[in-house]
């Protein structure tokens, strides 16, 4: 009887997935794998030439970058929230996530005006008497806006992992004579793994596939394999190849996570 | 750009409160129009002459997104905005409906010189527009050229300064045209070369823009953009230290037109629309809100003489070209070209 209920409980989220994920995915598979209704690999064969693969790899590693940039201001930041000295611990959370109320477009195209020209940070750099500089359509100008979009899912999943950690632990190990830095690398850091995983996952896929970020803080200069399969569909018109771009990315995705998890004893941390 | 993409956003709710509510029964014409190509206040107009109708506007940034759309989905629009070359694939694959002229008395009006044009060599499917140029918008504070030439954009004393237009037909066309070619060449090698002088470019290149370049030239963000004419004036019109250039070494001349799609399920009515769209007042309104030229005569007589100085003089237009519809196959080459281009960067 329970059971039954369960699977009642469960269809509405399986009607989601099956007309929202697999049939898509199906339909990507299908324009990937035929060309003229037979099946083909020519569109994969289009894939490999030298500027192609050049995009696919500075999508992986400009995503990297944000990625480890994401960790390194992240993990501090999910400490000091775990933490029961730091009292301003709501006030934090809500600064974390008041950015997220607003549109994920809107928030990008606030940086486009902030960071043009004669934008305010220009502005603000002359007063202090430095030169104006140029940061539309520059590399580092997209993974800062990585960073900027994608560090709440950096922070969140590592600080619940963090507050798992059993207190008694902690003291423990204090107990028995660890200081705070091996407290650090031999506790806290290892029972965080599962967190810094969906953190990490959470980071780089959308990092990999964005086209929104690069076209608008990279004024169209700064390609990413989104902006090619976003050209295929809606310029070209050639949706047999962006679907098998799409699949290419995909299994690269799953690859780089599938390294990325064999770090973890956890068997069931995110795969995507 | 920044006004597009309001517009559509507020376009997009718009339609999801009219889907919405019950008691709005009015029929829709959709119209798909250029970013920044009308002055919108004429749809209003056009809906209160026509009370029984509801126009839905919708907007794009280049021709081939709005023909990948038309192409691929099943959404029926009733009047469509294209260039010239575009309407020639479109015709030539069948995707438009011959217009009833009966229903587009205001046709007669449209100068004798915009009628019957390659594209159309029969007019039967299109009604002109507006027409313009492609030139160089740039900074009288920034540059000071005596004459310009497309290779103006590609020296390299220009470092960080250009904004170019992500449009295939215009970005291969420039670059084809400063090497000597045709812009409608069909040489694998020419495009070949055109490529590689735009890979060669990027470090005069600010940005590939669209609509967005219009903001920032107003800004004075950049010192030269490529720009159609009537956005140009657009832009002149707002900051007096802009001037605009038509390179002497010839430049494209385009014509967009209105068509009707085959599917439109209200074609008289899109063709009274397409009619309104060339009475006097409403043609002339259009005109003057985006600066692009009417190919209506007695529109542009009544223009005044600041704006008429903008038509560009019989030499510039004896050197220009018109794009035409490449073929399928060509057509394939640019669109790899590009994409590879894109790819490179």
């Amino acid at each position: 009887m329970k059971k039954t209920l369960h699977y009642i409980a469960l269809i509405p989220f399986l009607i989601w997935m099956i007309l929202l994920i697999i049939v898509p995915l199906f339909l990507v598979a299908y324009y990937g794998f035929t060309e003229d209704g037979n099946f083909s690999l020519t569109h994969f064969q289009q894939f490999f030439r030298p500027d192609y693969l050049k995009v696919l790899w500075r999508s992986l590693y400009l995503a990297l970058v944000s990625t480890v940039v994401c960790l390194f201001i992240g993990y501090p930041v999910s400490m000091i929230l775990s933490g029961k000295t730091f009292r301003k611990k709501t006030l934090l959370v809500v600064l974390l996530i008041a950015p997220m109320w607003m549109n994920f477009l809107l928030r990008t195209y606030a940086w486009l005006t902030l960071l043009e020209g004669n934008g305010i940070i220009n502005a603000l750099l002359q007063v202090i008497g430095l030169p104006k500089q140029i940061f539309l359509g520059k590399a580092g100008t997209v993974v800062f806006g990585m960073v900027y979009n994608f560090l709440p899912y950096m922070i969140f999943p590592i600080y619940t992992s963090i507050s798992k950690i059993p207190r008694n632990l902690i003291e423990a190990a204090h107990d028995l004579g660890g200081n705070g830095v091996t407290c650090f690398f031999r506790i806290i850091l290892p029972l965080s793994v599962p967190g810094i995983l969906s953190g990490v996952t959470m980071v780089f896929v959308p990092g990999v596939t964005t086209f929104v970020i690069s076209q608008y803080l990279g004024s169209g200069k700064i390609t990413l394999i989104g902006d090619i399969i976003e050209q295929q569909f809606l310029h070209a018109g050639n949706w047999g190849f962006g679907a098998a771009i799409s699949i290419i990315v995909m299994l690269v995705v799953v690859l780089c996570m599938w390294i990325v998890n064999r770090f973890s004893d956890d068997p069931g941390v995110m795969m995507p | 750009m920044k006004k597009t993409a309001l517009v559509m956003a507020l376009i997009l709710c718009l339609g999801m409160f009219a889907g919405c509510s019950a008691k709005n029964e009015k029929k829709v014409l959709r119209v798909y129009n250029w970013g920044e190509f009308i002055d919108e206040s004429v749809l209003a107009d056009f809906e209160k002459q026509y009370p029984e109708y509801r126009v839905q506007y919708e907007v794009y940034t280049d021709n081939e997104i709005m023909y990948t759309k038309i192409k691929n989905s099943t959404t029926n629009y009733d009047v469509l905005f294209p260039s010239d070359y575009m309407i020639q694939r479109m015709i030539q694959e069948d995707m438009l409906a011959p217009l009833n002229f009966d229903n587009i008395p205001n046709y007669s009006k449209i100068g004798d010189s915009f009628k019957n044009m390659d594209f159309d060599p029969e007019n039967k499917y299109s009604v002109p527009y507006m027409w313009g140029v492609l030139g160089i918008l740039y900074d009288t504070t920034k540059v000071q050229e005596e004459h310009f030439t497309w290779n103006t954009m590609f020296d390299s004393k220009y470092k960080d300064s250009i904004l170019m237009k992500k449009d295939m037909r215009d970005a291969l066309g420039v670059s084809l045209k400063s090497l000597g070619y045709s812009l409608n060449s069909t040489d694998e090698a020419e495009l070949s070369a055109a490529k590689d002088k735009l890979v060669a470019q990027m470090p005069n290149v600010l940005g590939y823009t669209n609509d967005e370049a219009m903001d920032k030239m107003i800004a004075g963000e950049a010192p030269m953009a490529l720009q159609y004419a009537g956005d140009a004036f657009y832009c002149m019109s707002e900051n007096e230290d802009l001037a605009f250039a038509v390179p002497e070494d010839g430049t494209n001349l385009f014509f967009d037109s209105m068509v009707i799609p085959k599917n439109s399920k209200n074609k008289e009515m899109a063709e009274k629309f397409i009619n309104f769209m060339c009475e006097k007042e409403i043609a002339k309104r259009n005109a003057e809100e985006i600066g692009y030229f009417t190919p209506i005569t007695e529109v542009m007589d009544a223009l005044d003489e600041e704006t008429r100085a903008f038509y560009p003089k019989q030499e510039i237009l004896d050197k220009a070209e018109v794009y035409k519809y490449l073929g399928e196959e060509v057509t394939g080459k640019y669109e790899k070209i590009w994409s590879e281009f894109q790819a490179s960067l």
